[in-house]
């Protein structure tokens, strides 16, 4: 069954069993409707046109995202649909960090020519070999020893900051926002997609007895 | 009427306008429109109603939907009245209908006997206005009870050693205990403490119109969209209203209470969503803006009446604020606790509420809760030191070490491998506690920076007393124990460090019998203008433990009862 429907399924029974009626019924078409779009929206279609970013710069973009949060036994940023994230970013809430975005994909070019003579941009680079430009990159935000100090912050860039936080948000933000497509990031994470839990919600609450007061030989400790 | 809803016109004098909508405005607003008044409430932020609240994270923090938005709120902050405040993120409070309580935790412990007497126990405590409040326990108890029954708070009566008498049990039981509340209580019990279920105003049960709890996760910077948390939103608004004598203003940014020659107030100006001015007549004014914003808007109005600020010949307006002090402790455990869903806490302990300054060496205390309040992106966005989540990314210990264990890589296999296997196992022991009201710690207006209407911005200036820091880095010790207990393989926790971000804002009109030493009476009328009326977190004398909203709401039912007293007996007439 598909997990989604059931996920549904199984709000309108807890909905069933612990709202009020009369919310029931003035609500709930609001709410189902909600986490209906949520889901509606996690599909994507894995086909929509870059709006503000060039195809090459969407390459470059996703080679170095695909290294913040790679591909392994478990889908990463590239299955989230990342990029397209980034892109709708650049156009909505984020259209102030385009120059950001330019410039910081330039100072990586950068990098990887003086890494690798002869690779022009990360998007060129072997798997290797991303993963060492990325490793410069983010050597300001998150040092390692022995990496060359500010390989792109110290042109002035905001950059590594900045796509580190977009990749998140493509990969962790609610659906409804335009990432996290197919819930692949709730899926690494272990986050249910579900509009609503009922417990035991995890292991340790699952044989749980119930709340007693302390006992006298509790209290003497 | 419109849609069954009163509107008044600007001209109309009401008996009341309500700046505010939050804990004490809806508070007031229902209870001053259903004993009879005609009321208005002006809001900053806008009327949202449940089915428009969502879990999009992007929309709801990042894009600062139920929140003041720091690039147009503009606030600065210094740590000492010698520095020169800087701009800076430094305060988040709720900015539509329903005002903190909509975006809230909704812990809601009552404050206990010692919180409203302690300065004549403990005595003296340099460098601080530590003091009595004109108020006892005993006298808010009533009005507590209030709370939990018409607001709607899920409890266990009886169930903490250290709870303070109460009138009547809770209207519903506690909330299911969660994975972190069951790991915490056989801890702290081993520990030979006493854990209880966490009394919150969440609902447990369905109450007419609103839905129980059903676990959703996007609880704490969320709107509820079952109606199950207890916000004012949820639970005063729509009974103020529909007495057919309050009119909820959206979108209202309150700048200025006019007063006539004689010193009374006549009405609030303020801006509507298209920046046109609009002057509310009304009889009184209670202003309910929360502990930054009130004290901001006395300081606004100043007139050659009132050159130092509306209400403000003590001097105090905006003074002694008191932000509560906090720490974190973490930890990752072998089974998946899943503590995202559901609401946030389900265990606490007191046994710290009240410690003896003779044996510690510092004066508070403190409760200690479980939790895991970190959405998907929140947990993994520390990493690089806070910012994405602005709710957080000042907070003096969260989010600078993030929720992931220290020296986590943060991009990368290991980085994916650890929000892959942590996410579902971590918990948090959160230290809520005490803070010493501190004369120079204050809000204020800056003397350079604007907000985006072109008006003083809102200067915070802020250092913990070394008391509460001593506290905190007890309370820390105690939390590590718990985990050790716990048998964690995994733990850490943050550095207490001095606070440069207001969540709790507490203390800056504080309430005396005193005019030289307070700003409001008993009654929470300016003790300069006898038709003001001032209620929220800026009322309190003392900071209590950590968990404000329950005891502003008490003081709310109290002040409605007084005001109204008042109002009855001509006391506010000219």
């Amino acid at each position: 069954m598909n997990s989604n429907l059931g996920a549904r399924r199984d709000f309108l029974q807890q909905l069933g069993a612990l709202a009020g009626a009369a919310w029931f019924e003035a609500q709930w078409p609001a709410v189902l409707g909600a986490a209906q779009h949520a889901h509606e929206a996690a599909k994507g279609n894995g086909a929509e046109a870059f709006e503000v970013l060039t195809p090459e710069q969407a390459k470059q973009i996703e080679a170095i995202t695909s290294q913040i949060i790679p591909t392994d036994e478990l889908p990463g940023a590239r299955e989230a649909g990342v990029v397209y994230f980034i892109d709708r970013a650049l156009k909505t809430f984020a259209s102030d960090t385009r120059p950001v975005y330019e410039k910081g994909l330039a100072d990586v070019s950068r990098i990887a020519a003086e890494l690798f003579p002869g690779v022009r941009n990360i998007s060129d680079a072997t798997s290797e070999q991303q993963q060492q430009i990325v490793a410069e990159m983010m050597s300001e935000v998150s040092p390692r020893p022995g990496a060359r100090r500010n390989a792109v912050a110290s042109a002035g860039s905001e950059f590594p900051r900045i796509i580190w936080t977009h990749t998140l948000f493509g990969f962790l933000l609610d659906p409804e926002a335009g990432a996290n497509r197919h819930y692949v990031g709730w899926k690494v994470i272990g986050r249910d997609p579900a509009h609503s839990f009922s417990p035991p919600f995890g292991f340790y609450d699952r044989d749980y007895p119930g709340w007693q007061a302390n006992s006298p030989e509790t209290d003497k400790r | 009427m419109m849609d069954g809803k009163v509107t008044y016109k600007t001209s109309d004098e009401v008996d009341f306008v309500v700046v505010g909508s939050g804990a004490a405005g809806g508070v007031l607003a229902k209870e001053l429109s259903s004993n009879g008044f005609r009321v208005v409430v002006l809001e900053q932020g806008p009327y949202l109603k449940e089915p428009e609240f969502s879990h999009n994270e992007l929309e709801v923090m990042t894009l600062h939907q139920l929140t003041n938005n720091p690039t147009r709120q503009t606030t600065t902050f210094r740590k000492t009245p010698k520095d020169t405040a800087r701009q800076q993120n430094c305060v988040l409070y709720g900015r539509c209908v329903g005002g903190s309580t909509v975006h809230f935790t909704a812990n809601f412990w009552r404050f206990h006997e010692i919180d409203f007497i302690e300065r004549s126990k403990v005595g003296e405590i340099p460098g601080t206005g530590f003091v009595d409040w004109p108020i006892r326990y005993a006298d808010l108890e009533p009005y507590y009870t209030k709370v939990d029954w018409e607001v709607g708070v899920s409890g266990l009566a009886g169930a903490s050693p250290f709870d303070p008498p109460r009138s009547k049990p809770y209207p519903m039981p506690p909330l299911p205990v969660k994975g972190s509340g069951v790991i915490f209580e056989r801890a702290t019990r081993k520990l030979g403490y006493h854990p209880f279920p966490a009394p919150m105003a969440i609902l447990s049960r369905p109450r007419p119109g609103r839905s129980a709890c059903m676990n959703c996760g996007f609880c704490l910077g969320f709107g509820c969209e079952f109606g199950a948390k207890s916000s004012s939103l949820s639970a005063m608004i729509p009974v103020a209203e529909a007495t057919g004598r309050c009119e909820i203003r959206p979108n209202c940014y309150v700048h200025k209470i006019e007063t006539d020659k004689t010193g009374r107030v006549t009405g609030a100006l303020y801006f509507d969503g298209k920046r046109a001015t609009h002057m509310q007549k009304a009889r009184a004014v209670v202003v309910c803006a929360n502990g930054a914003e009130t004290p901001r808007l006395l300081l606004l109005s100043a007139s050659n009446q009132f050159p130092d600020g509306l209400a403000n010949a003590s001097g105090l307006v905006g003074k002694y604020l008191m932000l509560n002090s906090a720490a974190m402790a973490f930890a990752v455990f072998d089974e998946p606790i899943n503590d995202y869903k559901g609401f946030c806490v389900s265990r606490i302990i007191h046994d710290f509420y009240e410690l003896d300054p003779a044996k510690t060496g510092f004066y508070g205390g403190g409760g200690l809760d479980a939790r895991f309040d970190w959405t998907p992106i929140g947990f993994a966005s520390g990493a690089l030191g806070g910012g994405l989540d602005d709710r957080f990314g000042w907070t003096p210990i969260g989010f600078a070490s993030g929720a992931l264990p220290p020296g986590t890589p943060r991009w990368g296999k290991e980085f994916k491998q650890a929000l892959h296997h942590n996410f579902t196992r971590t918990l948090e022991i959160f230290c809520h506690g005490s803070s010493l009201p501190v004369e120079t710690n204050s809000f204020s207006l800056d003397p350079e920076v604007k907000d985006a209407w072109g008006l003083p911005a809102l200067r915070m200036t802020y250092r913990d007393h070394p008391n509460d820091l001593k506290m905190m880095e007890w309370m820390r010790d105690r939390a590590m124990e718990i985990l050790d207990a716990a048998g964690a393989r995994t733990k850490w926790s943050g550095a207490v460090e001095e606070q440069e971000f207001a969540v709790h804002l507490l203390g800056t009109c504080r309430m005396g019998n005193d005019p030289k030493t307070s700003v409001i009476n008993p009654d929470h009328r300016a003790h300069d203008v006898p038709n003001l009326f001032l209620c929220d977190g800026s009322s309190l004398v003392t900071s209590g433990r950590g968990q404000p909203t329950m005891t502003i709401e008490a003081l709310a039912f109290r002040a409605a009862d007084r005001i109204t007293t008042l109002a009855k007996r001509g006391d506010l007439s000219g």
